[in-house]
């Protein structure tokens, strides 16, 4: 991960990480998908591995997780799309995103040994803050990235912490609230970002908001990163077959990358 | 049924939570980040509260002139000679003003509310008795109320959602998930995480992220303490054995806290075992579920192998929930307390005896705890003392008993 993103550094080029459900609209279409996005201009993927109680995402996440656990969307298959991804892209990170109930039931250690083995690059567990940092300890251990969330309402202590533990991305949330809720305001979280880079070893993504190339563009003036979720979730819905999702998954993302590359 | 114990039991059980919220691996903090800020500075208010004389003394004026605390312990002698066991005492929370337990949490954590300078108040509810409770104390202190509640259980809970209607609340329906408890409490979450400037966050039970499980097990532990003193006043001795019913575990935590130190005192948890363990339709996180994390907390849940939330069964609203307060799962492992599952059928003839026998209506929830102390009776002996917690009345559970005995009203 910190290769792609030294990568995107000398090209001056802001890293565009889609963010995906696993199995959502169609386990089929997964590792498709997965092709289609970088395909389309990404170049780190999310990939949320569904779970019953959300609490930190809005609707739209949620019904998609609803829809892949109808599907019996688990971990195991998840680490076999990634797998199987990988034997055609070695190159494109791939960051699991989710919470921690599966992967406790799962056994950590044993999800920590076979996503690295699948060639998962790093891990976000949106319920597991720094104060329980020791719970995640077998997932750094078998050398997966613990991405690390923070927000605007994070304080100042609180802050540094996170920039000395975090490692392959920093996420800044941009308003406190849900996934897929409002549209950013760039001027607001323009201060916090060039905060945190002065602090942050590691690249800075911003998320939560965006919707599509001008919120991304507007983003790309100060962050490292812009992730996008909701809307493009929202965009695979009811797509009735692998072709179809992949289509609109291209559809959906290439202006943003175009949009960001004639920035 | 309870497994052996798995960890070592504390010099003092009443020291916990440390200040991570822990007790033993239980507990915790598992939030996203935008969550972190307000539980600390919630945790901040609380702890400079439990430690002024000035609050403490609002609060326990509040219980005293509007819940009319104390409650007392009855003796259910007709009961306990039917049994021919043990006597039965009956803390008698149902006598509180709103009709349950639920009304001391909510008055302590309103008053914490006012003290943060919050105006608006969310509160998840299933049976509605919490929302209710909340609904009536946001009156009281003139704050903005909003409670969250499960569509299936607004269906189910009517009278409930007219009765925090009319008390000047707003209900939202939660159609996400299972439409239950626990996605009542994920969209409370939301709205709170959104809304936190002028919004506090009323939880009904001892879970959730520290500091709620400390919190709301401090403002109930006011039932143990009075049955404590109660008991050595009247009776000269502390009770053989104490009960009450589990799904989130407030009202036990209620009474069990002030005995935890008395290790002679046998305490007995009764979770809904629903139509039976064996089919898989209950609500008994700590008998049947695993460790794992929900809504905040290490705890047991009741999950599939793939980590996913069940949905759970039981005739009583306010003991569908697939987790349970951390610190009976601590006390669970510790061996310090027995929990067992009381079945649909056996909770409904506790209620029908209690009725008959003492003229006293429990509330289903309650009727779990019921059935256990006439089981826990039945096999001691005519001196000893079962003291069990009758967290609520009946009265808006008779529609469904009604129901089920297919009895038209």
């Amino acid at each position: 991960m910190a290769a792609r993103f030294a990568v995107l550094r000398d090209a001056k080029r802001t890293a565009l990480i889609p963010f995906v459900t696993a199995g959502d609209p169609l386990p089929a279409a997964s590792v498709g998908l997965l092709h289609a996005l970088v395909d389309a201009g990404a170049d780190l993927i999310e990939l949320g591995m569904p779970f019953s109680d959300p609490m930190a995402d809005g609707p739209v996440i949620q019904h998609a997780d609803e829809r892949a656990l109808r599907q019996h969307v688990g971990i195991a298959a998840i680490l076999g799309w990634v797998r199987e991804f990988r034997q055609d892209d070695r190159a494109t990170p791939i960051v699991l995103m989710g919470y921690l109930n599966p992967l406790e039931i799962y056994g950590r250690a044993r999800f920590a040994a076979e996503a690295a083995a699948a060639g998962v690059d790093g891990v976000l567990v949106v319920d597991c803050p720094l104060e329980e940092d020791a719970t995640l300890a077998p997932l750094r251990a078998a050398g997966l990235a613990r991405i690390l969330l923070v927000a605007p309402t994070t304080s100042a202590a609180r802050l540094a912490r996170a920039a000395a533990a975090a490692e392959g991305y920093l996420y800044y949330v941009s308003f406190a609230g849900i996934t897929g809720a409002a549209q950013l305001s760039a001027a607001d979280v323009a201060p916090h970002v060039a905060a945190l880079h002065r602090i942050a070893k590691v690249p800075v993504a911003v998320g939560f908001g965006i919707k599509g190339a001008a919120g991304a563009t507007a983003v790309a003036a100060f962050a490292d990163a812009v992730v996008i979720g909701s809307a493009l979730v929202t965009a695979l819905a009811g797509a009735v077959d692998a072709a179809a999702a992949c289509r609109r998954a291209r559809a959906f993302l290439r202006p943003i990358r175009l949009a960001l590359d004639q920035r | 049924m309870t497994a052996a114990p798995r960890i070592p039991a504390p010099a003092d059980y009443q020291a916990l939570p440390d200040a991570q919220g822990r007790f033993g691996p239980y507990g915790g903090t598992y939030v996203a980040e935008t969550l972190i800020a307000p539980l600390e500075a919630l945790t901040a208010a609380y702890t400079r509260l439990r430690d002024d004389p000035a609050f403490q003394q609002e609060f326990a004026d509040d219980l005293k002139y509007y819940v009319g605390r104390p409650s007392p312990i009855y003796h259910a002698k007709r009961l306990s000679a039917k049994i021919g066991g043990a006597q039965i005492l009956i803390k008698r929370e149902d006598l509180n003003h709103t009709g349950a337990h639920k009304i001391n949490n909510t008055i302590g954590q309103a008053l914490v509310a006012r003290a943060m300078g919050k105006t608006r108040i969310i509160a998840e509810t299933g049976a509605g008795q919490h929302g209710v409770a909340t609904a009536t104390v946001c009156a009281r202190f003139g704050l903005r109320c909003v409670v969250y509640m499960g569509a299936v259980d607004i269906e189910r809970q009517k009278i409930n959602v007219y009765r925090m209607k009319l008390l000047g609340a707003e209900v939202v329906p939660v159609t996400s998930g299972s439409r239950t408890l626990k996605d009542a409490l994920n969209e409370a979450l939301r709205d709170w995480v959104t809304n936190v400037a002028d919004t506090f966050y009323i939880i009904g039970t001892v879970a959730g992220p520290h500091p709620y499980p400390m919190m709301v097990r401090d403002f109930n532990a006011v039932v143990g303490r009075e049955a404590r003193a109660q008991m050595l006043e009247r009776f000269g001795r502390l009770p053989d054995v104490l009960t009450a019913c589990v799904g989130g575990g407030s009202n036990a935590l209620g009474l069990f806290h002030a005995f935890l130190n008395d290790r002679d005192v046998r305490i007995v948890g009764a979770e809904a075992a629903g139509e039976g363990i064996a089919t898989g339709h209950h609500a008994a996180s700590l008998s049947a579920g695993r460790p794992g994390v929900l809504h905040g907390n290490r705890t047991y849940v009741l999950c599939d192998d793939n980590g996913q939330i069940t949905e759970t069964h039981s005739i009583s609203a306010g003991l569908d929930y697939p987790g349970v307060g951390p610190e009976h799962a601590f006390l669970k492992d510790t061996g310090r307390a027995e929990y067992v599952g009381i079945t649909d059928a056996e909770a409904l003839a506790a209620f029908h005896l209690l009725c008959e026998t003492e003229g006293i209506l429990p509330a289903l929830e309650s009727s779990h705890a019921v059935a256990e102390a006439i089981k826990l009776a039945r096999g001691m002996s005519r001196d000893k003392l079962v003291l069990c917690n009758l967290s609520g009345r009946g009265d808006k559970d008779v529609h469904t008993i009604a129901q089920r005995e297919h009895i038209e009203l």
